[in-house]
């Protein structure tokens, strides 16, 4: 636990350094290294520039790409896009719910996967897209995106 | 050959994305990254002009040249293992040296990506895959033979076209700012600077006086391009006047519209042009420091503008005494977290600051106080890269394009229900119908065209009587919408507006600060009445007091956001009050979006009674209820829509 602390201490210090007290810049930094906005750290980032905690809230709240939840170890981001909404990417949605059980902003019990919607990925005229783990998907149907979900649910298992 | 990463590590290191290895990789294939070393700095505009001269080979049109779209786009369909393919391939026949892979930006047409442009020639080849590299290679590179299969179908007369630039689709544009895009690495500063690149920025430093590049500004009437079509010169010209001597140019790379992608495209595309557009202003206001402030969902753009700058320092393009004139400039990239709000230029600024991206009541105006209070200029990218076009040629040609109080062209992001999807440019004073029926090819599987948003979700929502308007910031908010950054989502009867119209609202709903009162209040009730219309449940009464609230909000807003989020409700209840009524009294989705109003149901003279669409359901609506008959019980049903697309002989209907 102690050589943790010292970790983010670390990380901490380093990002103020950069950034002195320019919130978001500062949040970016501890969302990179621990992949989401732990309570604890934003607490100890607090204390350590005096930075109010309601405005590390109200910036890591305010901000879509900036997340007060743990990632899960898929993390699933379909378009939410105008061209996407009006090309059926609410199905798209539809059927990760039925699949998983999560709506957008949730996770699985099981911590695999998490649901997130984007404003459009900028390829449109592949509409509706999604992105799962970085690798982007265009054209999609409800089929498909059941077989590239369960093709990843069978790695997990296996 | 390996392909060299010293210079680009620090890219995916900062990125730290799982999968920028790869996209750096795959964005440097055949090209080799210029600036491994330290290079040399240009002192003087000659130094420039003699580099150019020594890259001219690079232009040589009899050099074979196979072009592959580095676009995000096109990597979804395919382009991230075609571009190693083909290396392999050149490099197997010995052709590594001779033949030139380039992979670049955004070629336009991303309908029928992943694209390929072998040169000369400009042979067009469409949906290319990784197993396509050899014959390419093999026939057209060598031999000059054409690869039939690959090539473009007009859908007008079956006629398979060889060249780009006979494809309607690019035949009726006019590409001046995308034009340059297909024949650069956008990567290497050294493919911008033979084409020509930078030279604006010297013709500027070599003896013109800010005022006199103010007034070529004025002059070519150039307007922005992020929304509001602001006169540019007049922004600068106010911001040059304004009292200090710390000045800052902002860049607005936020692209927050869900639906457009036409600034991700110039950046991927050709970062230099928008730096060098930047350069350019900051000499003629008088500042020494600029902010690109892009989206953090760009990771493409991001690593390509921030080697645009790292490139541009080292030769001495930005940094101090810029080709010995006396000008100092510095650019900093900022990374946007996501918020379209952000947009707006107060918001910007405060965001820019690394602050909560909120908006402020103007006045001031930026061009006063801005970024740390002091006066800037915030353009959009788009504008900035029309800059260097203005200085090279001269205001009074760049304006021979466009209407009268609009000079030049604009981008256009076409997508939708169009069958020629894709990035598309043309003169102001085009009208809707040219960019739809003509570039665009009309609408998808021969259905019938009912509407056209343009602006994004703070635009309006154009119908068909509407096509014959001339694009041009006046027309389009005369006709109830807006220009906007330039998206244009076309939609087909398949498209329900009051689904639409509530669409954007929960965007911006969600999108508001909540600063102001009747932003935070307005959309939500709107908002609210939207649930009721989608479900059945509204009254006539509510259109009124949708109007009334509409009409209210865009009054009493704050920022930008709120005084134009009526839009898209106002345009649609103008133009199609017909389907809003349908909603209210006959409790009908005519469209068969809305789930509560309208149902599914079998037709039983199409039905093979294969059962495929009793697989798919999820909700085990579909029950055989005899011997290969099938029905749908309409409680049970989710209105998912997966039936209809399991069944093989379109026997499911909507009513
Ligand atoms: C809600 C909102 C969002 C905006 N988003 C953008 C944007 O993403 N990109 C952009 O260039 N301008 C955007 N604008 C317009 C900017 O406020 C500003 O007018 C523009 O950047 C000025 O540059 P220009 O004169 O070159 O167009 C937005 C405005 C509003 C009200
Ligand atoms: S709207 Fe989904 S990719 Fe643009």
């Amino acid at each position: 636990m102690s050589k943790q602390l010292t970790d983010v201490e670390d990380v901490l210090e380093g990002a103020v350094k950069k950034h002195g007290l320019s919130v978001v810049p500062l949040l970016q930094e501890i969302q990179e290294h621990f992949r989401y906005l732990p309570e604890e750290v934003l607490r100890m980032l607090s204390r350590k520039t005096g930075i109010p905690l309601i405005d590390i809230y109200h910036a890591a709240t305010f901000y879509n790409s900036l997340s007060l939840t743990p990632r899960a170890r898929h993390q699933i981001s379909v378009c939410a896009g105008t061209t996407c909404h009006i090309r059926g990417g609410g199905k798209l949605i539809e059927e990760i719910f039925q699949l998983l059980g999560i709506r957008p902003g949730e996770i699985t019990s099981d911590g695999e996967f998490m649901l997130e919607t984007v404003n459009c990925l900028g390829c449109c005229a592949f509409a509706p897209a999604m992105v799962v783990d970085g690798k982007y998907y265009g054209n999609l149907n409800p089929g498909e995106v059941r077989e590239i979900l369960n093709a990843l649910r069978k790695k997990a298992v296996s | 050959m390996p392909i060299n990463l010293i210079g680009v590590e620090p890219l995916y290191k900062e990125l730290n994305h799982n999968t920028t290895l790869s996209l750096v990789r795959f964005l440097l294939q055949g090209g080799v990254l210029m600036n491994t070393g330290i290079r040399s700095k240009l002192a003087k505009p000659v130094d420039l002009k003699n580099l150019r001269e020594m890259l001219k080979d690079r232009l040589d049109p009899k050099k074979q040249r196979l072009v592959v779209c580095g676009d995000t786009g096109c990597s979804v369909c395919g382009s991230r293992e075609l571009a190693p393919a083909i290396e392999e391939v050149l490099q197997e026949r010995g052709l590594a040296g001779s033949v030139e892979l380039k992979v670049t930006g955004c070629l336009g047409f991303c309908e029928k990506g992943p694209l390929v442009l072998v040169f000369p020639g400009a042979v067009f080849y469409q949906q290319v895959q990784a197993e396509d590299a050899a014959e390419i290679v093999e026939k057209t590179v060598l031999r000059g033979e054409i690869v039939d299969r690959l090539l473009y179908t007009d859908p007008a007369d079956g006629r398979k076209i060889t060249c780009a630039y006979d494809i309607p689709f690019y035949k009726l544009q006019t590409r001046t700012l995308l034009e340059t895009g297909w024949y650069i690495n956008p990567l290497d500063i050294d493919d911008y600077i033979a084409r020509g690149g930078y030279a604006a920025l010297a013709k500027v430093l070599d003896g013109m006086p800010p005022e006199a590049v103010i007034a070529e500004i004025k002059e070519a009437d150039l307007r922005g391009r992020g929304g509001a079509g602001f006169p540019t010169g007049l922004k600068w010209e106010f911001c040059r006047a304004a009292a200090g001597n710390e000045k800052y140019i902002l860049c607005n790379a936020d692209e927050g519209d869900p639906g457009a992608f036409m600034d991700r495209s110039l950046l991927e595309g050709n970062p230099h042009a928008v730096l060098e557009g930047i350069i350019i202003a900051a000499y003629a206001v008088g500042a020494k420091e600029g902010i690109i402030y892009i989206r953090i969902e760009y990771p493409t753009a991001v690593l390509k503008i921030e080697q645009a700058v790292r490139q541009a320092r080292e030769l001495g393009l930005l940094g101090k005494n810029i080709l010995g004139s006396g000008f100092d400039f510095e650019v900093i990239i900022s990374k946007g977290a996501g918020a379209f709000v952000c947009g707006e230029e107060t918001a910007l600024i405060r965001a820019a600051e690394g602050k909560v991206g909120e908006p402020r009541q103007k006045p001031p105006f930026p061009a006063n106080a801005g970024f740390r209070g002091m006066p800037t200029v915030i353009n959009n990218v788009e504008t900035f890269v029309n800059v260097p076009l203005i200085i090279n040629r001269g205001a009074a040609a760049y304006h021979e394009t466009g209407t009268e109080s609009s000079g030049g062209t604009k981008i256009f992001c076409l997508v939708g229900k169009i069958n020629n999807s894709g990035l598309v440019e043309v003169p102001f004073g085009t009208t809707l119908r040219q960019i739809i029926f003509g570039i665009g090819g009309g609408i998808k599987n021969g259905k019938r065209f009912k509407a056209v948003q343009t602006g994004g979700p703070s635009g309006g929502c154009l119908p068909e009587e509407m096509l014959d308007l001339k694009v041009d910031f006046k027309d389009l908010a005369q006709a109830g919408s807006i220009m906007g950054s330039g998206g244009m989502i076309v939609m087909d009867e398949d498209t329900c507006v009051v689904d639409l119209a509530r669409y954007f609202l929960q965007f911006l709903k969600s999108e508001s600060c909540g600063k102001c009162f009747s932003c935070r209040v307005g959309i939500q009730r709107m908002l609210e009445i939207y649930d009721r219309l989608t479900t059945g449940s509204a009254s006539i009464e509510d259109l009124d007091l949708l109007e009334e609230l509409a009409v209210t909000v865009k009054d009493t807003s704050m920022c930008g956001l709120g005084q134009t989020s009526a839009n898209p409700v106002l345009s649609t209840l103008r133009y199609f009050r017909d389907e809003y009524l349908a909603h209210v009294r006959d409790k009908r989705c005519p469209a068969g979006v809305c789930r509560s109003l309208f149902r599914y149901s079998i037709d039983q003279d199409s039905c093979i009674g294969c059962g495929s669409c009793a697989e798919q359901c999820h909700a085990g609506a579909i029950v055989e209820m005899e011997e290969g008959c099938y029905s749908i019980n309409p409680e049970l049903c989710t209105r998912c829509g997966a039936c209809v697309e399991a069944c093989v002989s379109d026997a499911i209907t909507k009513g």
